[in-house]
């Protein structure tokens, strides 16, 4: 089978002067083998290799195919080239960030980690563990309950804001002044550096509850300034590709504009809005400067945001780091730091992938 | 369950344009009257205002009267909403809900507005309004699967169900077969024939066969330029707009010496 299928292919017309699909693949060993070769004159390394043998075989590449292919198949092989390099240079701090948190904070996870908080843990108890007499004390149960009703809250806040919002802007706002306005507003909003909106946060509720007052709902509103117009600008756009046509046939039922909206315009765009919402929640939870001017920072659990400080997973890595429990050893602090940054980067994977999913199941179904 | 349309020196606007001048028409209960004419004359504009969907887009409005059985529907007080529960539309491409199943499309009228209805009443809607779009025999068995699976002819049946459903009085239709094959079109046009004994029906079409096969009167709209106004030129017994109309340009239109 394959053999009459080579042999066709060679003989037709229409495939002739092509490289075989193994030729790259031949370049590229070559290119290796060359640049090995060079560089054992000059003394090896690993990352010299890689990059003289990419430039190597780009060159070659090209070459080889202009000389059997012809030009514009030799022009495309090099774009491709450096397209897929591109990539991969796009690829390679992405992978060594995951590489960096994994391989270090591996160690530190368990799920003792993950139940319990820092009450008890002091200095001593760091200073065992350093010792290798005790295992790793200490966990981010607290951080960790943080993080998530903090959250939890600043969405409970923007989303609704963010999608009415968004509703105004493209059922009601019909390019009017308002709707510029609030478009230009967002907009700004959307370059807030996160520390100002802690700040704003922090401020309102001073005028609220006195100067000082510290939360997790206070965090919660903080996140939820630069929550809002990635809710805003996410939903709007999903609002927008609802074809008219869907509104039109509503109306022409007799329907009211506001069902409209609510019973067909939003269910079909639901996909979209929700895993709008659910990466601006991963661009959220991650935040530091906001959460500890405005939640401050605590060893045990609280579970009531409206009063008392709280902790969160961000300011629980900032703190360990910069504040070791034992400032003599900060090993154990270190490790936890790392263990708690391999969970922050898990639950924003985590929430990525449920925005995919959630666009899957939302999406209208199409077949029969 | 049919009301008749009795309109009155009706001008439309978009803007400051005026795209169709001064219309009087008077359209008789339980009748097919075919509005025919060359592309931009007016008459997707001139249909929609009948039910209120003129106002929709921005800055469109209406000046003149429009009467329902007597009652104007641009009286002050009249809501748009109970207008176009009365007179439904059926439009030029399908556009069945895409979240919602076969069965919920054509139920979408009672089920979008709130409306409690037992499971059997509901039963009931779904399989009369699909017979009488004749659609029931090809979709009985999957009324659970989505209205979008269906073919565009299959689509614009279940359309014509979903407005049937809300029994109103009156169905405007623009163009609904331009986007069919020719079986498609002639299941709509014995369609039509049927609708005819319930409600009043008013289509717009390019196709002066269609025009003949299910009118029973026809009105010809015309332009006299770009950027000039629509007008209602000539409107008669379709009998009459197609062997014998009394004003030039008519004849010249039905019988392909123009547009
Ligand atoms: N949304 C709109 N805004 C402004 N002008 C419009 C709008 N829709 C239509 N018009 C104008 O109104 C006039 C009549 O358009 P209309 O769509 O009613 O024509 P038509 O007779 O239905 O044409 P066709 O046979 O091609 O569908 C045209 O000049 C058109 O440019
Ligand atoms: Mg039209």
């Amino acid at each position: 089978m394959t053999v009459t299928t080579e042999i066709r292919s060679s003989r037709s017309a229409l495939t002739r002067n092509k490289l075989p699909n193994w030729a790259p693949w031949a370049v590229a060993a070559g290119a290796l083998v060359v640049s090995a070769a060079v560089l054992s004159l000059a003394g090896f390394n690993v990352w010299g290799w890689a990059v003289l043998a990419a430039v190597l075989f780009v060159a070659a590449n090209w070459a080889v195919s202009f000389a059997v292919e012809g030009a514009r198949k030799a022009t495309d092989r090099f774009a491709t080239s450096l397209m897929f390099g591109a990539f991969i240079v796009a690829m390679v701090p992405l992978v060594s960030v995951i590489w960096t948190v994994l391989t270090n904070g591996i160690a530190g996870f368990s799920l003792d980690f993950l139940t319990s908080d820092m009450q008890g843990v002091r200095g001593r108890v760091d200073n065992a563990t350093a010792a290798g007499e005790s295992p790793l004390m200490g966990g981010i149960a607290h951080a960790l309950t943080g993080t998530f009703l903090i959250t939890l809250w600043a969405s409970i806040i923007s989303i609704p804001i963010g999608l009415l919002t968004a509703i105004y802007l493209v059922e009601y706002g019909q390019g009017g002044r308002l709707a510029r306005a609030i478009t230009f507003f967002v907009d700004v909003m959307t370059g807030i550096p996160s520390i100002v909106a802690g700040l704003f946060a922090a401020g309102l509720f001073a005028l609220i509850a006195g100067p000082g007052f510290k939360a997790g709902i206070v965090g919660a509103v903080a996140l939820s300034v630069l929550m809002i117009p990635v809710v805003v600008r996410s939903s709007e756009e999903m609002l927008k590709i609802v074809p008219n046509e869907l509104r039109e046939a509503s109306y022409a039922l007799g329907v009211r504009k506001w069902r409209t909206i609510v019973k067909v315009v939003i269910p079909t765009a639901i996909s979209g809005i929700a895993s709008g919402v659910t990466i601006a929640i991963a661009r959220v939870i991650g935040e530091t400067a906001p959460l500890i001017v405005t939640a401050g920072f605590v060893t045990r659990m609280n579970t009531n945001v409206f009063s008392d400080w709280m902790a969160s997973l961000p300011a629980f890595i900032y703190y360990q780091i910069l504040n070791p429990t034992s400032p003599t050893n900060p090993e154990p602090s270190t490790l936890r730091a790392w263990a708690a940054a391999l969970v922050l980067i898990i639950l924003v994977m985590l929430l990525n992938l449920g925005a995919r999913l959630i666009a899957r199941i939302f999406a209208p179904k199409i077949g029969r | 369950m049919s009301k008749r349309i009795d309109v009155a020196d009706l001008n439309v606007y978009y803007g400051n344009f005026l795209a169709v001048e001064d219309v009087n028409i008077n359209i008789d209960a339980k009748t097919v009257t075919a509005f025919i004419g060359p592309s931009g004359c007016g008459k997707s504009t001139f249909l929609r205002t009948l039910n209120r969907m003129h106002e929709v887009i921005p800055g469109a409005r209406v000046e003149g009267k429009v009467m329902l059985d007597g009652d104007n529907l641009y009286g002050s007080g009249v809501d748009p909403v109970t207008v176009r529960s009365q007179i439904g539309m059926v439009f030029q491409r399908p556009n069945p809900f895409p979240t919602m199943s076969i069965r919920d499309n054509v139920l979408a009228g009672i089920k979008l507005n709130n409306k409690r209805i037992s499971k059997s009443d509901a039963d009931g809607i779904v399989e009369s309004s699909l017979q009488g779009a004749n659609l029931w025999n090809e979709v009985k068995d999957r009324l659970d699967k989505p209205g979008s699976g269906l073919s565009g002819g299959q689509q614009q049946r279940l359309c014509i169900a979903r407005t049937i459903a809300v029994k109103p009085e009156v169905i405007l239709m623009d163009e609904p077969c331009s986007a069919l094959d020719p079986i498609s079109t002639l299941a709509i046009e014995d369609l039509i024939n049927e609708l005819k004994n319930d409600y009043t029906v008013v289509i717009v079409t390019h196709n002066m066969q269609q025009a003949a096969r299910v009118s029973d009167k026809t009105a010809f709209f015309n332009i006299a330029g770009t950027g000039k106004p629509g007008k209602l030129i000539e409107y008669a017994e379709t009998a009459t707009i197609f062997s014998n109309p009394s004003v030039k340009a008519t004849e010249d239109y039905v019988s392909g010496r123009f547009g």
